[in-house]
């Protein structure tokens, strides 16, 4: 296998809480090739967003810890790294683009300064230089009007504007990689088809691989080459996009699939909904995470946890029933 | 803009107005006449009679006649009347005291911002650290302890020990401009380290309520250092509040002021009322308060005003 972009092994994220430490990251492993887009797939709380915070070392710390694991970027630890070396990385070889475009951007500063403030770190750029590209960027970004908007402050701009300048933040310095985390989930659904595409095309163009975080299987479809799905902090599937849609092999995949309204299902089929609640973090089954909501699950389930196996080639799952 | 600071300006009339009446009846209804205190005090009772006196002073008029001479005086002619006991033009005692108060005011203000800024960002930053501890102790310690208490002692007790007394002769800013500094900063000092409480312990929240904010875990995403993530993004959104609140102890810090000079005898505004009160000199402590109600409004205005530069949100229409 090529060498790898990103290699996270054992990644395990946890949080002190009033109900005792709660691990929101459990031994998550994963690899990126340059120029990849994986997307990593999960509801609420099953660990997505902090495995990503947890790679560029954001945690707030307290109450949060990453206690194990790797994460080799560029073949260099980032768990070892020293906070000046993390800065060195951040916005730089690795750039990060948030949920929410209302409150991820500086009220007070205009757009110029925050997006092109990467390349006054980074590159050594004079503020005059940076604005000057920072317009170039927010054009990039099909920004209408972009070298005037420099000028602008984020609360003279739409939603989608916003996450437009963000993403043109996060081009600045031209990263390797490009985490994404739920880029979407705040703009109504005709921008967020633009972002992505927006996204994906400006990906493709620098060669900057991109991890899609999300809780929608439908964007993932259409934007992933990749897809990893997270239950309960672990790791459940990792497998092509193509191959996931085909044959998932988890039962919460399989559960996720069959609770999606599809165009071409025949008329009169009903969604079907996974039962239960997703697990509470600080009081997880035994075994595996699934296995209370699970309708397949066997006696081995709440007895060991299920490591991650290579079932098909190129498809992992973390599960002990063979999938017919 | 300035449609906006014409408007400002006109709705500070009818405030100061009814402000000058307040202030007007309130400094009358004082206990203690000021025509038994001249007759008392200079032994004139058989030479001339209580009427003639109060006739000569004008205080035989009813009082909203004499309220409406008073304040059209200061409208039409900024006349403020004279001392009824100098005789001297009371905008004159106004105008050479103002400026003292003012620099005390202002040096007790640096003292207080430089205090209280940099102590509550440190105490945000390394939230619940003895550094953080230190820092409130501090702020609860200087907001208990009265600014009268420590400006005595201040004055009294290097005087018993080691023999050093400040200076109690004033040194006016242009015959001696460091010595005057000099002999302001103790009072500045005390006058300030009081007003930061406050000051500090809402930078350390606002800093604190900053840093939670997702735009401050952009700033670290884009590989900004700790410095720039508070100098450049926590910072100048952590101070909007503060500076209301800074408009706010405006009264205080005047009302501090006064009994700063008092302790340590610096002729401004407050030693002037403070004289003015005791003799019931009406005419200098209507003029000392209508003069400080101007300036309190004022100081609200600038700091309004001061919204534009700090959130770029706030348009002034």
């Amino acid at each position: 296998m090529a060498e790898m972009l990103l290699q996270v092994r054992n990644l395990t994220t946890r949080f002190r809480t009033e109900a005792g430490w709660v691990t929101a990251v459990d031994d998550v492993s994963f690899d990126l090739a340059a120029g990849e887009t994986l997307a990593i797939v999960g509801e609420s709380g099953s660990g997505k967003s902090v495995t990503a915070l947890s790679m560029l070392r954001l945690i707030p710390r307290p109450p949060g810890e990453i206690t194990g694991g790797s994460v080799v970027f560029e073949g260099r630890d980032l768990c070892q790294a020293t906070d000046a070396e993390m800065q060195a990385i951040r916005g730089n070889r690795i750039a990060m683009i948030f949920q929410e475009p209302m409150t991820s951007l500086n009220p007070s500063l205009t757009l110029g300064v925050q997006v092109g403030e990467p390349l006054v770190l980074h590159r050594g750029a004079n503020w005059a230089a940076a604005f000057a590209k920072a317009g170039e960027l927010l054009g990039r970004v099909r920004i209408p009007d972009a070298q005037a908007r420099v000028r602008a402050y984020p609360h003279q701009m739409s939603g989608g504007q916003r996450q437009r300048a963000m993403i043109a933040m996060a081009l600045a310095c031209q990263p390797r990689l490009i985490i994404a985390d739920e880029p979407t989930t705040a703009l109504d659904v005709t921008v967020q088809a633009q972002i992505l595409a927006l996204l994906k095309e400006l990906t493709r163009e620098t060669g900057a691989a991109l991890i899609l975080i999300t809780h929608d299987l439908g964007v993932v479809a259409r934007y992933a080459d990749r897809v990893a799905v997270m239950y309960g902090g672990r790791m459940v599937e990792t497998a092509s996009a193509r191959d996931l849609y085909k044959h998932p092999l988890h039962p919460y995949t399989r559960g996720l699939l069959a609770s999606i309204p599809r165009l071409d299902a025949p008329t009169g089929q009903k969604l079907r909904p996974i039962e239960g609640q997703p697990p509470d973090l600080a009081r997880m089954p035994a075994g595996c995470a699934f296995q209370p909501r699970c309708q397949v699950a066997q006696p081995d389930c709440t007895a060991t946890r299920p490591a991650m196996t290579e079932a098909r080639p190129q498809h992992w799952k973390a599960c002990f029933v063979d999938a017919a | 803009m300035r449609a906006y600071l014409v408007r400002r300006l006109a709705a500070l009339v009818p405030t100061m107005l009814l402000a000058s009446l307040i202030v007007f009846v309130t400094v009358r209804l004082l206990p203690g006449d000021v025509i038994d205190m001249m007759i008392a005090q200079n032994d004139i009772g058989s030479k001339v009679t209580r009427d003639a006196l109060e006739a000569a002073l004008g205080l035989d008029k009813p009082m909203l006649t004499q309220y409406f001479n008073w304040i059209s005086a200061i409208l039409l002619h900024g006349d403020f009347g004279r001392s009824l006991w100098q005789q001297a033009p009371v905008s004159d005692e106004l105008l050479a005291r103002l400026p003292v108060t003012f620099e005390l005011g202002v040096m007790a203000l640096g003292v207080a911002m430089l205090v209280a800024i940099p102590i509550g960002i440190l105490s945000a930053i390394r939230q619940d650290s003895w550094s953080d501890y230190l820092g409130r102790s501090f702020s609860i310690l200087m907001l208990s302890i009265p600014g009268f208490w420590l400006g005595t002692i201040v004055m009294v007790f290097p005087a018993i020990w080691w023999g050093v007394s400040p200076e109690v002769r004033y040194i006016p800013f242009r015959e001696d401009p460091l010595g005057n500094l000099w002999q302001l900063a103790l009072p500045a000092i005390i006058l300030g380290t009081s007003l930061s409480a406050v000051t500090m312990r809402m930078t350390r929240t606002m800093m604190l309520e900053v840093l939670r904010q997702d735009y401050i875990r952009t700033a670290w995403a884009k590989g900004q250092s700790e410095r720039g993530v508070i100098l450049r993004h926590a910072l100048r959104n952590a101070l909007i509040p503060v500076v209301t609140l800074i408009g706010l102890q405006a009264p205080i810090l005047i009302g501090g002021a006064v009994i700063m000079e008092q302790i340590f005898v610096i002729p401004g505004m407050g030693l002037l009322l403070l004289e003015a009160v005791s003799r019931r000199d009406y005419p200098i402590i209507t003029g000392v308060f209508l003069l400080v109600g101007v300036v309190v409004m004022l100081i609200n205005l600038l700091v309004d005003l001061s919204y534009g530069l700090l959130d770029p949100k706030v348009r002034y229409r």
